[in-house]
């Protein structure tokens, strides 16, 4: 019996799905890209720059997966490499140095799984953005739009606010992933599916995230107006937050105490 | 089952156990285990007495009570958290009937044990992860004790000393387990920020989310020799990538090379260079403190 979970699976994977990067195009129409880690390169699996959000500065960062086979080739399909972690967190040290808030879109299957991501640290970039976000000073706001999978989804979604689209799935690895470990046949990932809890029902439900973003029966625009509504809002509310650090620190606390 | 004496012929009689040995009465029953790396089959005492490493110098895994008792100073380690333990968050297909068959096989409710402990006389928070309850993966309860141990020891301006071993997160537990990551890593960077020391001693093998979450938060990062430390696992990147990974991939050694550990540390030296880290550190705090009594 099938809860229907895989499903969702399938559907975000589409190529035809809005990326992180129709996202910043819908919501955002200033923005300006920023590259690299300064240390090793620049990930293309990893959008990010400056935009303004009504009248305030912002700190964009997406997950991009691509539209198109040559996109997704180019972009690793949305898997970041650790330099792209690293890009990621220079730019939210430069948005709490310059007092922006970071506004972050998650899509991924996970971290890019190779040699050189490995040579590279893959784990200690993970690990650094998980603590360097947890006290950035500055209101982070993080938006699951397709896939959220593994600690290289996490990587980017310590936030004050984390919000997934309807149909997104949430999950500590990807169901191949699971069936493959558990019961060495990624052939079972339709199982896995199921038993992982990964919709943003279960999410919602065990209180990882804050709010559901509605998608079916809309159009892309008619969601990134939504999206762009509720930033706007969550943006002022946590503005006025003095004890943004503590409160984030707080959300994560309580998970699973 | 063939005896250790067959299976070994000592070359000189410093090899025997020199001129004064006295007899040792060998129980037959005794288990005996096979190195993997150079064949020779060991008894359990005699791998005890060597800190669980074999002549060729093979370091063979440890559960968390036995690293305990290799680093800590005997008698001093006093236990915490031992009340947290894991649920069945998801309802998960096997989980409930796997958590009583890994409660069996080490005889512990978890797979990371928590504590005060003293290192050659110096105190900290001591935690080490267990190999034998499922293969050291970070469910809610590994999370929380984490958590925990990094509090108690900021409350208490402690150093951690922190012995990893781990598949990585367990799946089992769903997103509460990948919660675990961001929460612990919090932890830890808020132990930091009180500008307190934390040493993180890598052992085989070291995967996945801990990895990625507080074994690479330390201020020192120490792993024993050729253990396994990376994110993704060896085999997932060759199936995914179809490359044939370089020899000693992941290995401590290479991690060294690729600038992600500060030392590599043999068992038998391990309390020493800790205690020894700990007390440049830990001097620290003590002039601290007798300073912020005279300005009082």
């Amino acid at each position: 019996m099938s809860s229907g979970a895989y499903e969702k699976v399938k559907l975000v994977r589409s190529s035809k799905r809005q990326t992180g990067k129709d996202y910043i195009d819908g919501i955002f129409t200033d923005f300006f890209e920023l590259h690299g880690d300064r240390r090793y390169a620049d990930d293309p699996a990893i959008v990010g720059g400056i935009a303004t959000l009504g009248d305030i500065p912002v700190t964009v960062i997406a997950i991009e997966k691509g539209h198109t086979a040559k996109e997704r080739a180019q972009r690793t399909s949305g898997a970041p490499n650790p330099e792209g972690y690293r890009k990621a967190l220079r730019l939210m040290k430069q948005a709490e140095k310059f007092g922006r808030p970071v506004i972050t879109f998650v899509d991924t299957s996970g971290a890019y799984c190779g040699i050189g991501a490995e040579e590279r640290g893959q784990g200690q970039a993970i690990a650094e953005n998980l603590m360097e976000m947890m006290t950035l000073n500055v209101p982070i706001i993080s938006v699951l739009v397709g896939e959220g999978e593994s600690g290289g989804a996490l990587a980017l979604a310590v936030a004050d606010r984390v919000w997934m689209l309807e149909n997104a799935v949430y999950s500590v690895i990807s169901p191949e992933g699971c069936a493959s470990i558990l019961w060495r046949d990624a052939s079972r990932a339709e199982e896995a599916a199921d038993c992982l809890c990964l919709t943003a029902e279960d999410a919602l439900a065990g209180g990882i995230i804050d709010e559901i973003i509605p998608e079916e029966g809309l159009s892309a625009d008619e969601i990134f107006a939504n999206v762009k509504e509720k930033l706007a809002a969550a943006l002022a509310e946590l503005s006025e937050n003095d004890n943004l650090c503590a409160e984030r620190y707080m959300r994560y606390r309580r998970i699973g105490g | 089952m063939i005896s250790f004496k067959f299976a070994y012929k000592p070359k000189n009689e410093l090899e025997a156990g020199g001129r004064d040995k006295i007899p040792v009465q060998q129980d037959e029953n005794e288990p005996e285990r096979e190195c993997p790396n150079c064949h020779r089959r060991i008894f359990e005492s005699e791998l005890w007495d060597n800190a669980y490493v074999c002549r060729c110098g093979h370091h063979f895994r440890v559960n968390a009570r036995q690293r305990i008792a290799l680093i800590s100073d005997a008698g001093t380690f006093e236990e915490l958290f031992s009340d947290v333990k894991s649920s069945d968050p998801l309802d998960f297909k096997g989980y409930g009937r796997k958590l009583e068959s890994a409660k069996n096989v080490s005889r512990e409710d978890e797979a990371v044990i928590c504590g005060r402990a003293k290192i050659g006389g110096a105190e900290c928070m001591l935690f080490a992860m267990n190999p034998e309850f499922m293969m050291g993966s970070m469910g809610c309860a590994v999370g929380e004790r984490i958590t925990r141990a990094f509090e108690t020891a900021t409350a208490e301006k402690l150093p951690v000393v922190g012995c990893t071993i781990s598949g990585g997160a367990r799946m089992q537990e769903g997103l509460f387990s990948l919660m675990q990551m961001a929460k612990t890593s919090g932890a830890v960077k808020l132990h930091s920020d009180a500008g307190l020391f934390y040493l993180v001693l890598l052992t085989d093998p070291t995967m996945g989310g801990v990895t990625a979450s507080f074994a690479m938060g330390g201020d020192i990062i120490l792993a024993e020799p050729s253990a396994t430390v990376g994110f993704a696992g060896a085999r997932v990147i060759e199936q995914t990538t179809h490359k044939t990974l370089p020899k000693g991939f992941q290995k401590s050694e290479f991690l060294l090379e690729h600038g992600f550990v500060d030392a590599i540390v043999s068992r038998g030296e391990e309390k020493d260079v800790i205690s020894h880290l700990l007390k440049l550190h830990g001097a620290r705090a003590a002039v601290d403190e007798k300073l912020s009594e005279v300005s009082e």
